[in-house]
């Protein structure tokens, strides 16, 4: 099954928010976790992680550091902020809104 | 260093990440990012036994189209896409200035130059002898403004039902700068022909951004493109200038006087027609102007400074007392509208993600040292208010300095905190751009409410 776009685009937030609140990380990390999570159904194309990222980063949800490994390759890696977890717990409650509302008219229409 | 010796695959990536830093929107520090991602994907799928280029085929596969990428990019960063005239063309190449834009935009200018003979109609004419009549003062704004946010609600294609609301503050500037009944010699009117534009700029500004609530992107674009446009307005003005002299001269040498033309005519429609063409030319050639401005605010913020702590300096060290006039107040006024119009133009044109830097630091001394002289002159001020009287004027001077001076705190503490890595240039932004409709706001006290309060006089 794929998810619809529109979907995607507006889950994406709330979503990367919820994972970097487990612990900061980096992209690519993070999109496993996003195919761990959803069970490899959230098909997503990886380079769209990355504007996503950066617009929470200017809207001062997240933080990034960039970090020398010990290749030598450079990483950059995001930490949620205290505006992000407000933000995240605002995103939650209105996802909890939709999901309560779509549940109770499913409920009716096709009870399987 | 790297993971991989392969040479061929070292080559495609090499060619990839040459595509990727081609896009527009997309920085160096971008390329380094999706590398990186691109480079994890590889080992990964190598250790799950992919030959080399099998695995880069996989990888880049996942990452998606440069072209999707750079516009997604682009979306996050409009303001990377300024000097690129990209953001709605994305995808037929630079874009070329089309043919309907260019007879649309003649077309409001036509507008605009014939809504400001309209008033003729009705018996109010303009003539090189008199003084420009109080009508014009008033509603000059009321004749263009309108043009100006349809042309941009045309350009942005939005829609006529979510726009209508854009009338509303339109109508009602046209009541309250035509109701009151000023006598002749009224301050109070004066101080409506002042402030409605500044009121009406906000919702030019509404359709400007396509109806967006305050955010920071759309808006500061605004502010920016608002620079812009004043620059040029000055060199089109310039321009019409040469232009008017030229005509004169030449009509003057078969010995006749063309003024009743020129000042009737050709100069107030010509004004009204700059504003559009000015706005256009701001929306299309961002990149020619994109050079200037910002060296403009470069320039002057270092000499401003300059003068601010020189005139605080001469202040402290002869203790001349600051000699406080009528005029005084709204001298600080403009001083100060100077310095906000320097800080919200440094702040529009400056790369939100570049760490703080030593023209920040001189942009925070400005802003402290013009709070630091306005504290003085309004503490000079405030003893004598009384003795003075309080006119209208007196009143929409302090208010509007008052409202200047909380904008411009709010900045020095931002500044302080962005400059001690407390805090992120976005937060700065974003005061900026919530506190435009304090100003809009202000003045439409002044406008609505200041005549009925002051008598009309």
């Amino acid at each position: 099954m794929e998810l619809n776009k529109d979907l995607v685009a507006a889950s994406a937030t709330p979503l990367v928010l919820a994972i970097l609140a487990e612990g900061e990380s980096y992209g690519y990390a993070i999109i496993k976790r996003v195919a761990e999570l959803s069970g490899g159904h959230w098909q997503w194309t990886d380079g769209m992680l990355y504007p996503v990222l950066h617009r929470l980063e200017r809207q001062g949800f997240v933080e990034a550091t960039w970090v020398t490994s010990e290749t030598g390759r450079k990483r950059k890696y995001y930490r949620i902020t205290a505006d992000g977890r407000a933000q995240l717990d605002a995103q939650r409650q209105q996802w909890q809104v939709v999901d309560e509302t779509l549940r109770g008219v499913w409920m009716k229409v096709c009870p399987a | 260093m790297t993971p991989f010796a392969d040479q061929p695959l070292e080559e495609q990536i090499a060619q990839w990440r040459g595509h990727l830093r081609r896009q527009p929107g997309v920085r160096v520090a971008d390329v380094e990012e999706l590398e990186g991602h691109l480079r994890d994907q590889l080992a990964e799928l190598k250790a799950n036994g992919l030959a080399g280029d099998e695995a880069f085929l996989v990888a880049v596969k996942r990452m998606g189209s440069l072209d999707a990428l750079s516009r997604e990019f682009a979306r996050a960063h409009s303001e990377r896409l300024w000097k690129q005239l990209v953001l709605d063309s994305l995808s037929d190449g630079p874009a070329a200035v089309s043919n309907t834009e260019t007879f649309a935009v003649l077309g409001f200018a036509v507008a605009a130059a014939m809504a400001v003979q309209l008033p003729g109609l009705f018996g109010v004419h303009l003539s090189p002898n008199d003084e420009l009549p109080l009508f014009y003062r008033r509603n000059a704004c009321l004749l263009v403004l309108p043009l100006l946010a349809l042309y941009f609600l045309w350009k942005r294609g939005a829609a006529v039902g979510s726009s209508l609301w854009l009338a509303v503050p339109f109508a009602a500037g046209a009541v309250f700068a035509n109701v009151f009944p000023f006598p002749v010699g009224s301050q109070t009117q004066v101080l409506t022909a002042l402030h409605l534009p500044i009121a009406l700029w906000l919702a030019v500004g509404f359709a400007y951004t396509r109806n967006r609530w305050f955010t920071d992107g759309p808006w500061m674009d605004f502010v920016r493109f608002s620079g812009e446009l004043a620059i040029y307005y000055v060199l089109i003005a310039l321009g019409g200038g040469v232009f008017t002299a030229f005509t004169m001269m030449m009509f003057k040498a078969i010995d006749l006087d063309a003024a009743w033309f020129v000042f009737g005519f050709m100069v107030p429609c010509g004004a009204a027609g700059a504003v559009i063409v000015g706005a256009w030319l701001v929306e299309a050639k961002q990149s020619v102007i994109e050079n200037m401005a910002p060296v403009l605010t470069k320039l002057f913020t270092p000499l401003f400074t300059l003068l601010l702590l020189g005139f605080l300096a001469t202040m402290a060290w002869t203790g001349q007392p600051m000699n406080v006039k009528r005029e005084l107040l709204i001298g600080f006024d403009l001083l100060l509208v100077l310095v906000m119009g320097l800080v919200l133009y440094a702040a529009s044109a400056r790369d939100p993600e570049a760490p703080p830097d030593f023209f920040d630091a001189l942009q925070l001394l400005l802003v402290g040292s013009a709070l630091l002289v306005d504290g003085v002159a309004l503490a000079a001020i405030a003893g004598r208010i009384s003795e003075f009287g309080l006119t209208p004027n007196r009143v929409a001077a302090l208010g509007e300095n008052l409202v200047l001076l909380v904008n411009l705190a709010g900045s020095a503490w931002l500044y302080a905190r962005f400059l001690r890595g407390r805090g992120s240039f976005g937060s700065l932004e974003r005061w900026l751009v919530a506190y435009l409709p304090v100003h809009a706001g202000w003045a439409a006290l002044v406008v609505m409410a200041f005549p009925p309060l002051f008598g009309y006089r």
